[in-house]
């Protein structure tokens, strides 16, 4: 299967296989009029099988929720059809509006103006709390 | 602008500033007693609440200053559907500092970020109550004369509790404290409690069913309700019951300097006939909430003397 090289624009490659459709959801990239190529379970010498997305435009992509949902994904910036830049992930150490608090006993199930906001309590078994009642994410 | 949300705001030394300010305040209670002259606590109540209502009020006025505000949801604005962040907004055009209770957790947090004046956490669900806990600590630092080199058992509900949860918190920043945690199976302190605040610090607890094995071996015992309705059936709540009703017999064997400490109200689970007895410090403790959260205010207005 050949997929063309993107001019400029943003490749998130060794994506966990299964992730691709997750991240294409979370920051909404079906709202986007550039092309945009979801890749599933690529071949992958050091994971097996991996999944990519390819856009092509240099839009702004928020890494927040891209290191919350797969932290080993690669970020490769293109520009003039050149790599120019290459980021790493990570967990990060603040969420906002990205989940929603699940405890029916939190001031966010009832006032929808308040910006929802997770901390990073645990790195090392990625568990973030609600900010506001300390609840943990589900 | 400081606020005061959970008693990790406050580091170990802002903690023994307030119990050196609380110690002054009970020494020399005049020399104090116009210092917040022209300030305003306003109490915004939404749940019902006797003491801790009652003891900011009380706190404000013996420091000179007024007292605005309501006892519940229902004669305030929440009832029409304000939002927590306007009415502090509100509210802050009146006063110069806010003690908050509410039924949703995180409630006070939500207010602190919008809030122009300070915010003290008078009680969030089952959430926080870090001002008890300051009252605690300043009773068992009057009491024992240290607040690290004890052993300290929790009794009754720990699953909900969130004096108990929010107590372990704060003692776990002092040194060579032991933990001895007496509960139901169903009603034994959160995991996440004993993993991220005690296992990740090394420090050393036990958890046992019954009161009576461990008694001899306390320090301070701090005492909660247990609820029936807590209880998955029937039986276990009558096979456990007893255990967790302090009585005259079962402090037979209890130290004589032991410290017996309640968040109050209590219902049945500290027997009347102990009320007397020199251990029993819970009323102690209502008194000297007052007294801490006077040094909270003076602190928190900048007024510290």
């Amino acid at each position: 299967m050949k997929i063309d090289e993107i001019q400029n624009g943003i490749v998130l490659d060794h994506i966990k296989a299964g992730n691709s459709m997750k991240i294409y959801k979370y920051l909404d990239l079906d709202r986007l009029d550039c092309t945009v190529a979801l890749i599933r379970n690529v071949k992958s010498n050091k994971m097996g099988k991996k999944d990519i997305i390819k856009i092509d435009s240099p839009i702004e992509i928020n890494l927040d929720i891209l290191g919350y949902i797969d932290s080993g994904i690669t970020v490769n910036i293109i520009k003039n059809c050149i790599l120019t830049g290459k980021h790493h992930l990570e967990l990060p150490e603040k969420l906002t509006n990205v989940l929603r608090c699940r405890n029916p006993r939190c001031i966010t199930t009832e006032e929808s103006n308040l910006d929802s906001v997770f901390r990073l309590t645990d790195r090392e078994n990625c568990v973030y709390r609600c900010e506001y009642c300390e609840a943990e994410s589900v | 602008m400081r606020h005061l949300i959970d008693i990790t705001d406050l580091t170990v030394g802002e903690i023994d500033e307030l119990i050196s300010v609380s110690e002054r305040i009970i020494d020399d209670r005049q020399s104090f007693s116009d210092i917040c002259k022209g300030k305003k606590i306003a109490t915004l109540f939404f749940e019902p609440s006797t003491r801790t209502r009652l003891s900011f009020e009380a706190a404000m006025l013996e420091l000179g200053g007024s007292v605005l505000g309501f006892a519940s949801a229902d004669s305030s604005s929440a009832s029409k559907g304000e939002s927590v962040s306007d009415t502090v907004r509100t509210v802050g055009c009146y006063a110069d500092i806010i003690a908050m209770r509410h039924p949703k957790e995180g409630a006070p947090m939500a207010a602190s970020k919008y809030s122009p004046v300070p915010i003290i956490n008078a009680g969030d669900g089952g959430h926080n109550h870090p001002t008890q806990t300051l009252a605690d600590l300043l009773t068992i630092q009057r009491e024992k004369k240290r607040l690290d080199s004890f052993t300290i058992g929790f009794c009754g509900d720990l699953m909900f509790g969130r004096t108990v949860h929010s107590l372990i918190n704060a003692l776990s920043r002092y040194e060579n404290i032991k933990f001895i945690f007496i509960s139901p199976e169903e009603l034994r302190l959160p995991a996440y409690i004993k993993e991220d605040t005690l296992n990740k610090k090394g420090i050393p607890f036990t958890e046992v069913e019954r009161l009576e094995r461990v008694i001899p071996m306390l320090d301070i015992l701090y005492m909660t309700r247990v609820q029936r309705e807590r209880f998955f059936n029937e039986a276990d709540y009558v096979r456990l019951k007893d255990s967790y009703i302090l009585e005259p017999q079962k402090l037979l064997s209890a130290k004589k300097d032991l410290s017996i400490l309640h968040p109050l109200p209590r219902v049945n689970e500290i027997s009347h006939n102990i009320d007397d007895d020199p251990r029993a410090c819970y009323f102690k403790q209502v008194l000297n909430g007052k007294y801490i959260r006077m040094a909270l205010i003076l602190k928190l207005l900048g007024l510290e003397g």
